[in-house]
């Protein structure tokens, strides 16, 4: 089975990996970069434990190839947060206690972010909506809408 | 669900030109496996069901990725557009809604953006979201192959669940759609076990628009998915609305028609009992909302 020599700009640091073909994107993260954040839930699209961007736009990183992904852009969550400071998003979610076990934070996190970057102000039924592929086994999801609400008010993500 | 270990091994290609693809199926034959958005093909290789040995990526051959709409040749989508592209791009929204409302209604928002529209409709799924619309606006499937490039009405492409009329060798390159009908309105309408993010339990497209050579002044299309092996179209309701004036009456009698022509199964979301009670209820809302939005016919046209 073939190597692939890719060039990917992760959370805004550019890496060379070498990737074996049946290397899902979420693997690399996790074993060859060390970012454990993106979470291997389901395996299959369901759960979205594992959602990052590429190239800006949510994708379950489970269900992605790291060789499809030479010369994209890939955030995580531990890209939100910028010069330590926690995102408008991550930061509501502490306030609201949007958060139990953890397991699916990482994941909401980002399709959270990915939601208001392109509807700065949703309604409620347009949150649940774009958190439809982020399971949440504890909460509920009534305190995650509010963090994500409150972040939206805030203004600025 | 327990976390499955990782894909077994193969190798990936991004192939560049056509040729190579068809290349690299005839030297690979069954171990060559063809992906886009990957969103069914990763999830059958973790399962097991199938162990290719090669995995050609499609996605970045010329055109597979771009929509071109001109108003007099209507509209080409690219096999590799994925479902956010197509339920967003103006001209789809504006000339084909409900192709948008079904790509829209796929699964979760990072799901659509991977899952393509050649994807769908090349898995053959009952209830693929984009087929039943494909139908009512008379889509037409680009197939390329070692003898070159032929098309394919939609209405011929499927075989049955997962069966498809493509031959070993060929693939999918984009779908056409021919120019809407004049004041058209189309609706595609979905039921799932839940609001949002699921499989269709049952859909139904409907397209209806002025027709002066109809008897009733109008026609319309309908297309059922998820209700037999293959999607749908009722003939016997579209005879029926051309034939009497638009109105609760008539549209209640197509929906009992449409119901009749399902022949739906018992699965794990819904029994054919349901299954066939809710074709009546969708057709009869998607007509009732179609008619509220077609245009009056002209006295002209």
């Amino acid at each position: 089975m073939a190597n692939h020599a890719i060039t990917v700009t992760v959370n805004g640091v550019k890496e060379r990996v070498d990737v074996p073909s049946n290397m899902t994107l979420l693997e690399m993260l996790r074993q060859r970069l060390a970012l454990t954040g993106a979470k291997n839930g389901c395996g299959a699209g369901e759960c979205g434990a594992c959602t990052v961007l590429l190239d800006g736009e949510p994708v379950n990183a489970c269900m992605v190839l790291a060789a499809e992904v030479d010369g994209a852009a890939v955030v995580t969550v531990e890209g939100l947060a910028q010069d330590g400071q926690l995102s408008a998003v991550q930061q509501a979610f502490v306030e609201e206690g949007g958060v139990q076990c953890g397991f699916c934070t990482p994941g909401m996190l980002i399709s959270a972010h990915a939601l208001l970057q392109r509807n700065p102000r949703p309604t409620e039924d347009e949150i649940r909506e774009a958190l439809v592929g982020n399971l949440c086994r504890c909460t509920g999801y009534t305190r995650i809408v509010r963090a994500v609400q409150k972040a939206a008010q805030g203004g600025v993500e | 669900m327990l976390a499955r270990p990782g894909l077994v091994s193969f190798d990936y290609v991004r192939a560049r030109t056509p040729g190579e693809v068809v290349q690299l199926l005839a030297e690979h034959g069954a171990d060559a496996r063809l992906m886009m958005g990957g969103t069914d093909l990763l999830v059958r290789i973790r399962d097991g069901a199938v162990r290719p040995r090669l995995v050609v990526d499609l996605k970045h051959l010329p055109g597979m990725r771009d929509i071109l709409y001109q108003q007099q040749a209507g509209l080409t989508v690219g096999a590799a557009v994925t479902m956010n592209q197509l339920a967003r791009h103006p001209a789809v929204v504006a000339h084909y809604p409900l192709l948008a409302q079904a790509a829209n209604s796929v699964a979760s928002y990072p799901l659509r953006n991977r899952a393509t529209i050649g994807g769908n409709l090349c898995n053959a799924s009952p209830c693929a979201d984009t087929a039943p619309p494909s139908y009512v606006l008379a889509g037409r499937i680009v197939v390329h192959g070692s003898a070159g490039e032929q098309e394919v009405a939609i209405a011929d492409f499927f075989r049955g669940p997962g069966q498809t009329v493509l031959q070993p060798g060929q693939f999918v390159t984009a779908i056409r759609f021919p120019p809407s009908p004049a004041a058209a309105s189309g609706r595609y309408l979905k039921l799932g076990r839940n609001k949002a993010g699921d499989l269709a339990i049952v859909s139904v497209a409907v397209l209806g628009f002025p027709d002066a050579s109809a008897p009733s002044g109008y026609r319309f299309r309908i297309a059922l998915g998820a209700v037999a092996p293959v999607v749908l179209r009722v003939p016997a309701a579209e005879e029926w609305l051309a034939h009497h004036p638009p109105g609760a009456e008539t549209f209640a009698r197509a929906a009992d028609l449409a119901a009749a022509a399902a022949s739906p199964i018992d699965d794990v979301r819904a029994s054919a009992d349901y299954r066939r009670a809710m074709v009546r209820t969708l057709t009869r809302r998607g007509l009732n909302a179609v008619a509220d939005t077609i245009a009056a016919p002209t006295g002209s046209a």
